[in-house]
């Protein structure tokens, strides 16, 4: 557990004269699930997003895997980029293509499988991600929200990344889809040996898969089990895990 | 807990293949890493290996996995087909040398399915007569589905003219200013171009007569009855046509028009009355502006190339052209305006879920409505001949 995947040290970031991270710093380990929590623009996105390499900081380090995204050659940064999959909110998938034909992409474009391996993999990622496989020959507009977000999981999985970002995966599903959705997550994680970094709005993600939970105020990150945070002094904190709702999970999580 | 290389580089790492071969059993010996980037490689050696034919049947096959260092799906996956392959082929295949988090990831890997075959589609000539078929019914459904887009616009028009307070003014305004106004540049340029044009060929062609004079009738007429109107048209169906298609089916993917609906207001009459009435009021002004910006450019050819002065351009225009000219172009405009506005409306409403259709509906709306502007055009030729105007 102690490996760190992903470290952030002293990440700033700026839109004009608002400053929505401040002297950051950030450790996520190898195979642990992070949820990444704060309130509607604290930036949450925005930090994901930086990881990622999709913005680049005002100020800060971060290392992924042990490589620094901004001081590495183009070739690093590449080869980083192969060890990672991004699932954006919607599943982002390219609406010409169908579903298997998105999840072959990366595929493509970094190994030299053979088309006919290269479908069966895609046909694996997709029955990982727990879709039918009549959904493979489908384009995306066809498919329901649900469904999108597990094809964009199959997609993020398709070069086997270590460590998987998502965004607000569980956003837009019935409690019944989130919940399956969380265990799929947890299953990946436990076969496939993921590091999970998680932008997430729902506490019963939370409680469900979360080893730790990283929670953004004032432009910092506060880092720690529930546990631990449920004890932090901070308000917004107090009232998140402390209220109505906050309660509510943690009460459903301990029934279970 | 998987037991996958800590700092995988795929420079360094290979999969390795050895093959080990005894009286009553075969072992395939796994090494390396057997990991996404490194599959590739040896992905023809196991194919060969299920299809080799030095295999006797008395073997029992191993796949063993014990010295493997890295182990991912994509690898899992090749074992796990090879196995499959083999034992397909009627031989005792084990897969050993694997075990917690590797065994686990072979199992999930076992369990997720392949897709059946998908019959391919008919070819050649069959497939020929099927695309044929489709298309058929599918134009036809289409112009069906205009026709009572038609109808509810023709509705909707009439509704508004008995309640003329429920016309959108602030709408028409913004559109007027939209598909005329902000035109007048573009519109004006290609047709100045097309008068220099038309000039400047014409007084080529018919210098061998000693007939440039002529240019100006040729200008003239071809300008007014036809040029003018059609640039214009084109123009307008390129620029406004697409616009129309493209703010309606963004409103239609973020459910806008859907809002509309729930709140009772219908979006015919919203979004499309505007449109089509503010196109229908603008493009005949837009065609005279047109024309006349045809007309200077030609005569700016002809004075130059010709030595033609202002005073004898207008004298012979006017000989040349009848106010008759003039209205048989200009009375095309409303006409064309109309289509244009209609089909760029209705591609708009047409567009699906995804933010894909709104580019392949303006592309859509862009192309008929430019070929039904060209043929409503050789209708009018047609008719103008018979009624001999």
């Amino acid at each position: 557990m102690s490996e760190t995947a992903i470290s952030v040290r002293g990440l700033e970031t700026r839109f004009g004269t608002n400053v929505v991270h401040e002297n950051l710093d950030l450790d996520v380990y190898r195979e642990e699930v992070l949820g990444l929590v704060g309130g509607s623009g604290t930036g949450k996105s925005v930090l994901l997003n930086t990881i990622v390499g999709l913005r680049q900081p005002d100020a800060g380090h971060i290392e992924v895997l042990g490589q620094d995204m901004a001081t590495g050659d183009a070739k690093t940064r590449a080869a980083l980029r192969r060890r990672w999959g991004v699932l954006f909110q919607d599943g982002a998938l390219f609406s010409s293509l169908t579903v298997l034909q998105n999840i072959e992409v990366p595929l493509r474009f970094h190994t030299k499988i053979s088309p006919a391996l290269r479908q069966e993999l895609a046909a694996v990622k997709l029955s990982l991600a727990g879709l039918p496989p009549d959904a493979g020959p489908k384009y995306p507009g066809e498919l329901s929200g649900g469904m999108r977000k597990r094809a964009g999981l199959a997609r993020a999985l398709a070069l086997d990344p270590d460590i998987l970002f998502l965004d607000e995966p569980t956003a837009g599903l019935d409690p019944i889809g989130a919940a399956s959705f969380d265990s799929l997550i947890g299953d990946l994680r436990a076969s496939l040996g993921l590091t999970v970094v998680m932008v997430t709005h729902d506490l019963d993600s939370l409680y469900a898969i979360c080893d730790r939970v990283a929670v953004l105020v004032d432009r910092r990150v506060k880092v720690g089990t529930i546990e631990e945070l449920v004890r932090e002094p901070d308000p917004w904190i107090r009232e998140y895990f402390g209220g109505p709702r906050g309660r509510q999970a943690g009460q459903a999580h301990d029934r279970t | 807990m998987i037991s996958r290389v800590s700092s995988r580089s795929p420079e360094l790492l290979e999969a390795g293949l050895t093959r080990r071969s005894e009286a009553n059993w075969l072992a395939i010996e796994l090494s390396g890493a057997w990991i996404t980037e490194t599959v590739a490689a040896r992905e023809q050696d196991m194919t060969d290996l299920v299809n080799s034919q030095d295999i006797r049947s008395s073997q029992h096959v191993v796949l063993d996995l014990s010295d493997v260092e890295a182990l991912d799906t994509a690898g899992a996956w090749v074992v796990e087909r090879t196995a499959n392959g083999l034992r397909d082929r009627g031989f005792q295949v084990e897969v050993a040398g694997a075990e917690g988090a590797r065994k686990e990831l072979l199992d999930v890997v076992a369990k997720t399915s392949q897709p059946e075959a998908v019959p391919p589609g008919m070819r050649g000539l069959g497939g020929l007569v099927e695309r044929l078929g489709r298309g058929t019914v599918e134009l036809g459904r289409d112009a069906r589905d205009l026709l009572s887009f038609l109808g509810l616009c023709i509705v909707a028009t009439g509704r508004s003219l008995l309640h003329p307070k429920r016309l959108r003014i602030v709408s028409l305004v913004n559109q007027i200013d939209q598909v005329g106004f902000r035109a007048l540049p573009i519109v004006g340029l290609l047709a100045f171009l097309i008068g220099v044009v038309v000039s400047y060929q014409g007084a080529g062609q018919l210098a061998r007569f000693g007939a440039q004079i002529f240019t100006v009738n040729l200008l003239g007429v071809s300008v007014l009855r036809e040029m003018g109107i059609l640039i214009t048209a084109i123009i307008v169906a390129g620029r406004s046509g697409s616009a129309f298609t493209a703010q309606i089916g963004t409103m239609k993917v973020n459910q806008e028009v859907d809002a509309m609906r729930t709140i009772g207001l219908d979006p015919v009459e919203i979004l499309v009355l505007p449109r089509i009435l503010a196109l229908v009021l603008v493009l005949p002004l837009l065609t005279v502006y047109a024309n006349f910006m045809a007309l200077l450019g030609g005569a700016v050819m002809a004075m130059a190339q010709l030595d033609i002065d202002p005073n004898q351009f207008i004298s012979q225009l006017h000989d040349a052209v009848s106010v008759g000219s003039f209205w048989v172009g200009i009375i095309k405009a409303p006409v064309f305006a109309f289509v244009i506005a209609l089909v760029g409306c209705f591609e708009g409403l047409r567009v699906g879920g995804d933010a894909e259709s709104v580019g392949r509906q303006t592309t859509r709306a862009v192309v008929e409505a430019i070929f039904l502007v060209i043929v409503l055009d050789a209708f009018f030729s047609i008719f103008f001949t018979l009624i001999g105007v």
